[in-house]
């Protein structure tokens, strides 16, 4: 078990490095082909060269790919200084750089934002596991039910209906017409019962659609299940089948809920965009949109990091639940 | 499609006038049933036996002929844990030590599952939880039905563990399924399934996914505890071999039914039934020339939604014309005795079956 979390850690340090790589890379060569001059893009078409040429010297543009893939590399863990071209700004570690548009500087933004996104999507995930795999259980107990039939008629919609549907149906209903809420985001720090009256309706729209996949998995791996011979055997000891069923068949059905559950947050921490700009919270989504659309090239990277460290983080926890769950990986 | 028939739509109900059974195992006319989209599929369709503490009964036959629809609807796992509509249905008696199965209270079934009656699958790989270590599966199965601490289940499967051959098995005790090969997973299955001593073992196929020097062992194995523990074993293979050795009875079942009945060496020396001595020479042995060719059974196994009309085996039978009038072709043959404790269901009269034997088949084996 130890030795199977060490290569985890391992693994997930090595994937690390790989992705800063991978998104200077971005950084690097995409305003390349794209025929956008970074510097020209950080001071504006209408500066005068001379200006350009400092802010290329400050950014260090000029120098070799190396050198420029260290000094990013160096400045997420350490901190970097920009000295060329006369006047001497420090960033601090994690350094991100600093807005196109706004000269601020990406990485306080990001943490600003993070904590919103982070909420969203760990208290959907509760929701949604609650009752997705409630739903999905139940199903697969009563399949061809009355109920069954509904929960998956539910499930398809969930699946099929977008997020801005959902989320403008429930604001309608709930915070204008019927005035329970007002749908206003109010920081944790503010408010706790302020957060959480805010954060209601984006969970539950979010969980909706993530409740509806999980159902429909957990229903398929639940009836699966239930035809394995080792719950044929649960059975011929004379295990009561309430116990058959949360003891033997529930922990198998949860292998493939964990692995969803693993990508999904990861993806979600990384932002939710739809639900953000829905909701109009100020979370990791809403911004880089902004970004996409200013081609604010520092903040997109940030949030790509962001995200990605997020993925890595989530598969890490699923790895080693799975490891906890199911012996044989321990091997692997 | 088959329209459920109306005594089919009687089936489930207790068939209240028919006395107790006295034997320790006795099934009256069980047939199981399945709904499907093709049509009811009669995988049982009216067997009936009995067994007696002590002794062993092979139920034999090829796939689909129903043997382990059998020992599932005699443990009860047919109807526990079923979901949905398709429900299957069952029908006929089974006395296990004077309480009928089928119209028990499903409670006491189930306490009786894993206690009173055992089960030892066909392959010990899949019938064990991939994610519980061999240990806490057998402590599970002794806790169900006595009241201990775990430490003492633990040493109690310690114990059996060690009784079925397993080594050092108080440290094996915590290994998990996939780290034993498939003779300890089954020596193990053996372990969890007499951890509460049954007086009924049921064995489906339990060397099948074994290979042959492990099977001799697992075999040695079953007959050894039985002789220890005294219990009943119903041994339920494709094998003949497996029940050469270990079977005091034999049952030939061919579509869901029994065809021929018997003391084990009358049925291997002196069967009765056309499809027992095609299963006799299809069977591989050392005794024999090594030139000679195996016979075998030509066709295939009927299917169970439209079993053939009269005899089952008759579109198989190489015998089937030798009875007048095209009886085979139109009434079923009800099991008839031929000999003590031995039945066939034939419509071939007992000299011309005799005849053929002795003649045709016999001088191949």
């Amino acid at each position: 078990m130890l030795a199977y979390l060490i290569r985890r850690l391992f693994a997930a340090a090595v994937m690390l490095v790989v992705i800063i790589l991978v998104v200077f890379g971005i950084f690097f060569l995409i305003p390349k082909w794209a025929g956008v001059d970074i510097a020209t893009s950080f001071v504006g078409k209408q500066a005068d060269p001379a200006s350009v040429e400092a802010v290329r010297q400050k950014l260090g543009l000029a120098d070799p790919v190396y050198s420029q893939a260290w000094e990013f590399f160096k400045g997420i863990f350490v901190g970097r200084t920009y000295s060329g071209g006369g006047d001497v700004t420090h960033c601090a570690a994690p350094c991100f750089g600093y807005s196109f548009r706004s000269e601020q500087a990406v990485w306080p933004v990001l943490t600003d934002r993070f904590p919103v996104t982070l909420g969203l999507a760990l208290g959907a995930a509760v929701l949604w596991l609650v009752f997705g795999v409630a739903a999905g259980v139940l199903s697969a107990l009563k399949r061809g039910s009355l109920w069954d039939r509904g929960a998956m008629l539910v499930a398809l919609s969930g699946v099929s209906l977008p997020i801005y549907f959902t989320g403008m149906l429930a604001l309608t209903v709930v915070s204008f017409k019927l005035d329970l809420l007002d749908g206003q985001f109010v920081p944790i720090s503010h408010s706790f019962s302020g957060w959480l009256g805010g954060m209601i309706l984006p969970w539950i729209t979010l969980a909706f659609l993530y409740a509806a996949m999980y159902a429909r998995i957990t229903r398929a791996t639940m009836m699966e299940i239930l035809g394995e011979d080792y719950i044929r055997t649960a059975r011929a000891k004379g295990l009561r089948e309430q116990v058959v069923i949360r003891k033997h068949a529930m922990r198998s059905t949860m292998t493939p809920i964990l692995t969803m559950l693993g990508m999904d947050l990861g993806a979600l921490i990384g932002g939710a965009i739809l639900t953000e700009t829905t909701f109009n919270l100020p979370g990791l989504g809403q911004k880089v949109l902004d970004a996409i659309k200013n081609q604010d090239l520092p903040f997109i990277l940030g949030v790509t990091l962001i995200t990605s460290l997020a993925v890595l983080i989530a598969n890490l926890v699923v790895d080693i639940l799975y490891a906890v769950i199911d012996p044989r990986v321990r091997l692997a | 499609m088959t329209e459920p028939s109306k005594s089919e739509a009687a089936m489930g109900e207790p068939t209240a006038a028919s006395p107790a059974s006295t034997s320790f195992l006795e099934v009256r006319d069980l047939k199981v049933h399945f709904p499907t989209d093709d049509g009811l599929v009669k995988s049982v369709d009216g067997l009936s036996f009995q067994l007696e503490k002590g002794k062993t009964l092979g139920i034999v036959g090829e796939s689909g002929s129903g043997k382990s629809v059998t020992s599932l609807g005699i443990m009860g796992l047919h109807t526990a844990g079923q979901y949905g509509k398709r429900k299957a249905r069952i029908s006929g008696e089974i006395w296990l030590k004077g309480t009928e199965l089928l119209s028990a209270d499903p409670e006491q079934v189930r306490k009786m599952r894993g206690r009173e009656m055992a089960m030892i699958f066909q392959d010990p790989l899949s019938a064990l939880h991939p994610y519980y270590t061999i240990g806490a599966q057998i402590v599970e199965a002794y806790r169900i039905h006595h009241d201990v601490d775990k430490k003492t289940a633990r040493k109690r499967a310690v114990e059996m563990l060690d009784r079925v051959g397993i080594p050092q098995p108080d440290k094996r005790v915590d290994s998990y399924p996939h780290e034993f090969s498939g003779g300890m997973r089954q020596r193990a299955m053996i372990a969890m399934s007499l951890v509460n001593n049954p007086e009924l073992l049921i064995a489906d196929e339990p060397t099948t996914a074994l290979d042959v020097t492990v099977q001799a062992q697992i075999l040695d194995l079953i007959r050894d505890l039985q002789k220890e523990f005294g219990s009943a074993v119903i041994v339920i293979t494709h094998d003949l071999g497996v029940v050469a050795e270990l079977a005091d009875d034999i049952l030939v079942m061919y579509g869901g039914r029994c065809v021929e009945r018997g003391p084990a060496e009358k049925v291997f020396y002196e069967p009765r039934h056309p499809y027992t001595w095609g299963l006799l020479g299809s069977m591989p042995r050392l005794d024999r020339d090594q030139q000679e060719r195996l016979i075998p059974v030509k066709g295939s196994p009927p299917s169970l939604i439209n079993i053939p009309s009269g005899c089952a085996f008759n579109p198989r039978c190489p015998y089937a014309d030798i009875p007048k009038d095209n009886i085979t072709r139109t009434v079923r043959p009800e099991l008839t005795e031929v000999g003590g404790r031995h039945w066939a269901a034939c419509h071939m009269s007992q000299e011309e079956r005799q005849r053929i034997w002795a003649e045709e088949i016999a001088p191949k084996l």
